[in-house]
Order: structure tokens, then C-alpha cells, then sequence
């Protein structure tokens, strides 16, 4: 494999024809570029919007009502109505599959206009009323301080947990936010911690970092929200489908508020599991078709390269008959036109992944550049475009092969080569 | 005969080009004893060349028997074939057929290479059978900067190489000037002298007449065989001590 012989024709048969070398090992070097660049781009993608959405429960959906679409027990269509905390006792008894259960209010009304006050500093943030166990279901790390507790909810304490943005305003850089207090929307809370969300890629209803998260209990009483709840999210116990324990839900609410069973639209829910699901098979489908692309593209480069090996055989007829005349076995050529194929189809293959890899680190550092001049919020779905090692491993191995391959087909015409008929051609 | 190196009885030979059929050698018998030197005639045409090849084991024959050495020579694996060719011929074309992207020692030492002796090795022989034949200066030169003498003289080199026990030569000196001719019949006279069994397929009078024997074929038989009795095996030496 090593000897110098064998190089030596394969250096000279690359030297002799320089074009003809380049133009055919273009095809290879361009496939595995492609497959490098599209492979890179793909887990771009899919670590940009799974690094905004991993840590969000993916055994999750959420629930809020719209207008019934139903006449129903003497209720006309299109009501109006409301899920309420006993809606939330009722599910947490009924419905098994349930495992963590967070009501919210969203403070639509409360959030109009400069509404949160500190000093001279003032804002306009959104305000949501929360459980602890919202911080399950869409987590986030807390900067300063702490999340929301039972204690909180228990006793109905005016503490507030903030989001980044709103630090940034109401704060001085590096103050100590823990124990100040803000007046939000004319009542005065004290800041108890300052979050930030692990799931940015997924927004509900308002940017999180410039959100307020006060105790569930409280705002319902502070604010006048009697016993409503806006909207809900829940997770599914291991072993339960999203899906199923979503029906169950659904048909509790229905029964509890003289809802039609049939009436869907009354209803609306997401449910984050079908979500992942999708995703995943949209990566899936996204992968494959890079696959295809790049493997096709491959193969049209073997091709090439098997035609080049077919006219270099052809050119060296004469040579090959003087070698088998003299003791070349049939193995020696055969070794020799697969060692060249090989050597033609990993060289191109292997420049193709130098500049692909290249290209995707260029991109990557002009994206890092990029994001650092973005307002820290910035719903980002592109990072870090990358190969890993497997796959340029993965890409040598397949290299090798196409080599093999387009070697073959050459390497047999060789060894058909009969020394005297190669000796006659004088 | 115990000391037969080639043995040919009663050999035929065709070439089928599609329905017709060129019968080449009807029925050839030959014997050549170790160390003969032996020149092969005929016109053009007459099956010089095939006889040689099926020597050589470059190609097969249709009837007949051939033994090798004592070795009965038949169908067989290209593997087998070239094994016997690497151990036991040595070849010299008319056109020489050096490759031409190598170096004379490279050339030479190339019969080597397919015994996988190592390459450090098969150069420093190479350059002894290159210092035999004079040509020591030029072991780093491509054959294109040699001269048809000089090529061919490469081209025995490389035949020797591998340590033959006989030597194919197909008008070996068909393509050189007379004195050159001159130069490798001493050569190959030379060869000869060492034990060497040579064959010589040739159609000039002035070739033939150095040999022991000379085989005539025409029309696919054998017209005579006879021994040469000008032949005088006293190597000239002049001719290649000047070359050194
Ligand atoms: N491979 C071949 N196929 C068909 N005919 C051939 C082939 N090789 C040689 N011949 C024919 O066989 C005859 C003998 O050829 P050859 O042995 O080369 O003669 P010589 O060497 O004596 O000139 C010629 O007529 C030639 O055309
Ligand atoms: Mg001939």
C-alpha cells in the first residue's frame, strides 16, 4: 500500500493530466462540501431552536377558553366564559393522568401604559399571576433571589419575581434587586428574585424577560380577578399521552360549565408533546434530504472519477501488458487502479470537508459576532452550525468506499488486459 | 532429453476472429536444451511471434504439449502464469518496452518489485546488472534521454534481473542500426555464456548466423532445424570492454 512504486503512478497519472485530475476529483470534493455545509446547517437549525426549547416539558399542553360554537342545556352559541379555580380542584381529582397542574392569569388590563413604578424609574412590563409549579412545566434560572413559593400562594404575600429585561430598567447595573419594592400597577410588591427563562424560543402571550411573575393567589385578590383562571398548562404523568389526558381535561371542563362535548372550538389548546413530535420528524425529513442531496452528488463524483480511472486504464493498455509480461499478478493492477481511485476520491473528499468545516466555522464566528450585538433576547434558531466527529469520520469511511466503488469498474477492464494483445499494439 | 528447458510437441495454434479461423501452428515440435542459444527465422507472418508468446506463457496454445522446465505448461490462473513468467523468462521486445516514467534503475529492478523484494534492495541489483552493461551513469535517466542501443540494453537488464533460466527475444534488434545490432547480439552472446538459454526470433541472416541453432518456420511447420556450424562461441569481447 505504502511502497513508492505505487505512488509514483499515481503521481504521474495526476501530474500528466492536472486538469483532467482536477475536473474529475471536483465532482467528489463538491459533493462532500455540500454534504458538510448541509449537515452543518441542518444541526444549525436544529440546535438553535431545540437549545430555545429543550428545557420546556415536552409532556405539556396548554389550555383557555374561546366562545362556545354551540347551543347548549339553554345556552345560546358563541358564550363567553371562564375557567375558575374550582375548574383546577376538579381536574386534579378527575382526571389521574394529570401529574403538575399551573393556572395563570395573564394581566392584560393591569399592564397597560407605564405601569410599573420604582423612584424615578418607570415601565411597562406584563404581569402574570403564577404557581410554582408554572416554573415545571416552561423553567427558568433565577439570576438573584428565588421563584415563586407555597408560602407565597399560601399567604397571599405581594412578592414579585422579575424578568431580566425589567431588572435592566428598574435597577441600577449590579444593585441587589432581593427585598426592594416596585409599585406595579398601583400596589406596591417586593421583589423577591430575578428570572431568567431556559426556553426563549417559546413565548406565551408576552417577551418573559420583560414580564412580572407575582403569586397566583395574590393577584387574583389584588387585582380583582375573583375566582378566574386565563389560562392553564399541565404535564401528563409517565405512561399517559398528552393527547388522551387532554381529552379527559377537556371533557371535565365541558361538563362543569355547560359546554356542548361535542363543541371543540370552545376550547383552544396547544399541546406540546404533538409539538416536539412534529419537530422531530421535520429535523428527520430536513436530514434525510440533505443525505440524499450530498449522497447524490457523491455518487455523480464517483462516477466521474470511475470514468477518468476507465480512460487512464485504456491510456496505460501498453503498460499494464509490459507489467503483467515481466510478473505483475492481476492483483498488483487491480490493488494499483483501487489505491489510485481511493487516493483520488479521499484527497478531493478530504478537501471538501477541510473547506466545508471552514465554511461553517466562518459561519459560526460571524454569527457569534452577530448575537452579541443582539438585544439579549432575541428569539435566536440558528447555532452553532456544525459537523460533529462521528460525522467526518462517517464521511472518510463513506469516502473510501466511493473510492472502492469507482475503482472497481476500471480495475476490472485492467485486469481483461491481455499482455500480448497490450504488446501488439506497436 | 533431461536437459530440456523448452520442450514443444506437436503444437497448434489458431486465432478465431469471429467465423474465421487462422490456423498460425500446425504441429510444431521443438526441443531447446539448457544453455542453447538458439535464433528462430521465417517471412512475416509465418508464427514467429505466436511461438514466442506461447513460450512465454503470454498466451495459450489449442493442441499439442508444451513443458517448461519439465513442467507441462497448460491452461492456468493469470496468478500462476505470471509466477511462471516472473521465475523463469525473461523478455526483450523489438520496442523495447520500457516504461517510460521511470528511471533505467527503476525499470530494471521492477521484475523485483512484483517479488516484493524491498525497494532499497531491488535498486542497489538493479545497479550491479546496470554496471554489467555499462550503463551505470545512466541508471537516473528516463528512457526518453536514451538511445535504441542503450534501451535496449535496459530492457536486458530487466530481463536478467529476476534470474531467468530462459531468454524471449522478438526481433530484438529489428528496431537498431547495424553496429548497435552488433553491440547486444555480444550481449546477448555474453548472457548466453553465463548458462543462460536464449531464443532469438529474428528474419536477418547476419543474427541468426551467431547462433547455435537456427529454427526456420513457414507456413506454421518447421522447415528445418539445424545445427550452426559457423557458429563460434568465442564472445567477441572487444565490443563491450570499449563500452566500459
Ligand atoms: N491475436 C491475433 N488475432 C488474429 N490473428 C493474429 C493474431 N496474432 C497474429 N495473428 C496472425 O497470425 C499470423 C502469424 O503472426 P505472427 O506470429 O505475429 O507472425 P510473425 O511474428 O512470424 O510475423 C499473422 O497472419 C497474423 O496476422
Ligand atoms: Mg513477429
Amino acid at each position: 500500500m505504502f511502497d513508492k512504486d505505487r505512488w509514483q503512478e499515481i503521481f504521474i497519472a495526476i501530474k500528466q493530466n492536472k486538469l483532467r485530475s482536477v475536473l474529475t476529483a471536483f465532482g467528489v470534493f463538491w459533493g462532500i462540501f455540500m454534504l458538510v455545509v448541509m449537515t452543518g446547517s441542518g444541526n444549525g437549525l436544529v440546535n438553535g431552536v431545540t437549545q430555545g426549547t429543550a428545557n420546556f416539558a415536552s409532556n405539556s399542553a396548554f389550555m383557555w377558553t374561546q366562545n362556545t360554537t354551540k347551543p347548549y342545556k339553554g345556552f345560546r352559541q358563541g358564550r363567553w366564559w371562564n375557567f375558575n379555580n374550582r375548574d383546577m380542584e376538579i381536574i386534579r381529582d378527575q382526571v389521574p393522568g394529570v401529574d403538575v397542574i399551573a393556572p395563570r392569569l395573564q394581566g392584560w388590563d393591569v399592564s397597560q401604559g407605564e405601569n410599573v413604578h420604582r423612584g424615578l424609574r418607570s415601565g411597562s412590563f406584563t404581569v402574570n399571576g403564577d404557581y410554582p409549579a408554572y416554573n415545571l412545566i416552561d423553567p427558568s434560572e433565577m439570576i438573584h433571589g428565588r421563584f415563586i413559593n407555597e408560602m407565597d400562594i399560601h399567604l397571599r404575600r405581594k412578592v414579585c419575581i422579575i424578568g431580566e429585561r425589567v431588572y435592566e430598567v428598574m435597577f441600577e447595573r449590579g444593585e441587589d434587586p432581593v427585598g426592594q419594592y416596585m409599585k406595579v400597577s398601583g400596589v406596591y410588591f417586593q421583589v423577591v428574585g430575578v428570572f431568567r427563562t431556559l426556553n426563549p424560543n417559546i413565548q406565551l402571550g408576552s417577551n418573559k424577560s420583560e414580564s412580572i411573575y407575582v403569586p397566583f393567589t395574590t393577584m387574583q385578590q389584588v387585582y380583582n380577578y375573583g375566582d378566574r383562571v386565563h389560562y392553564f398548562g399541565f404535564t401528563a404523568k409517565d405512561g399517559h399521552s398528552v393527547a388522551e389526558t387532554a381529552e379527559q381535561v377537556m371533557a371535565v371542563l365541558k361538563n362543569n360549565h355547560s359546554v356542548a362535548p361535542d363543541d371543540n372550538d370552545a376550547i383552544g389548546h396547544f399541546n406540546v408533546e404533538e409539538m416536539v413530535r412534529t419537530m422531530t420528524y421535520l429535523f428527520l425529513g430536513i436530514n434525510m434530504l440533505i443525505w440524499i442531496v450530498g449522497i447524490g452528488t457523491l455518487i455523480a463524483g464517483a462516477v466521474g472519477i470511475s470514468n477518468i480511472m476507465v480512460v487512464v486504464v485504456k491510456e496505460r493498455t501498453k503498460e499494464i501488458g509490459i507489467q503483467r509480461a515481466i510478473g505483475a499478478r492481476p492483483w498488483t493492477i487491480v490493488s494499483q487502479i483501487l489505491t489510485e481511485s481511493v487516493f483520488l476520491t479521499t484527497l478531493a473528499g478530504f478537501m471538501g470537508l477541510s473547506l466545508g468545516t471552514l465554511v461553517l466555522h466562518g459561519v459560526d464566528t460571524a454569527l457569534t459576532h452577530a448575537q452579541a450585538s443582539m438585544p439579549a433576547d432575541e428569539q435566536v434558531f440558528f447555532t452553532n452550525p456544525e459537523i460533529g466527529v462521528t460525522m467526518a469520520v462517517a464521511s472518510l469511511i463513506i469516502l473510501i468506499i466511493t473510492g472502492l466503488i469507482a475503482g472497481l469498474i476500471p480495475a476490472q477492464k485492467a485486469v481483461r488486459i491481455k499482455p500480448i494483445e497490450a504488446l501488439r499494439h506497436e | 532429453m533431461d536437459n530440456s528447458i523448452i520442450r514443444v510437441e506437436t503444437l497448434h495454434k489458431s486465432y478465431v476472429n469471429g467465423s474465421n479461423a487462422l490456423h498460425v501452428l500446425k504441429g510444431v515440435d521443438l526441443d531447446i536444451r539448457q544453455g542453447e542459444m538458439v535464433s528462430i527465422m521465417g517471412s512475416s507472418g509465418s508464427g514467429k511471434s505466436t511461438l514466442l508468446n506461447i513460450i512465454g506463457i503470454l498466451d495459450n496454445y489449442d493442441a499439442g504439449a508444451y513443458y517448461l522446465d519439465g513442467i507441462k505448461i497448460e491452461k492456468m490462473s493469470e496468478t500462476r502464469a505470471a509466477r511462471f513468467r516472473n521465475k523463469y523468462i525473461g523478455f526483450v521486445f523489438q520496442s523495447f518496452n520500457l516504461i517510460s516514467f521511470k528511471n533505467a534503475m527503476e525499470n530494471v529492478a521492477l521484475p523485483l518489485y512484483y517479488q516484493k523484494v524491498s525497494r532499497k534492495k531491488r535498486n542497489m541489483i538493479a545497479l550491479e546488472y546496470l554496471e554489467k552493461l555499462g550503463l551505470r551513469e545512466w541508471a537516473h535517466h528516463l528512457p526518453s534521454e536514451l538511445s535504441g542501443g542503450q534501451k535496449q540494453r535496459v530492457a536486458i537488464a530487466r530481463s536478467l534481473i529476476s534470474k531467468p533460466k530462459v531468454i524471449l527475444a522478438d526481433e530484438p534488434t529489428g528496431a537498431l542500426d547495424s553496429v548497435t545490432s552488433e553491440e547486444v547480439m555480444e550481449i546477448l552472446k555474453e548472457v548466453n555464456a553465463t548458462g543462460i538459454s536464449i531464443i532469438i526470433v529474428t528474419h536477418e541472416n547476419e543474427i541468426a548466423a551467431q547462433t547455435q541453432r537456427i529454427i526456420r518456420l513457414r507456413d506454421g511447420i518447421i522447415e528445418s532445424n539445424e545445427v550452426n556450424h559457423n557458429f563460434s562461441n568465442e564472445v567477441s569481447a572487444g565490443v563491450l570492454l570499449e563500452q566500459r
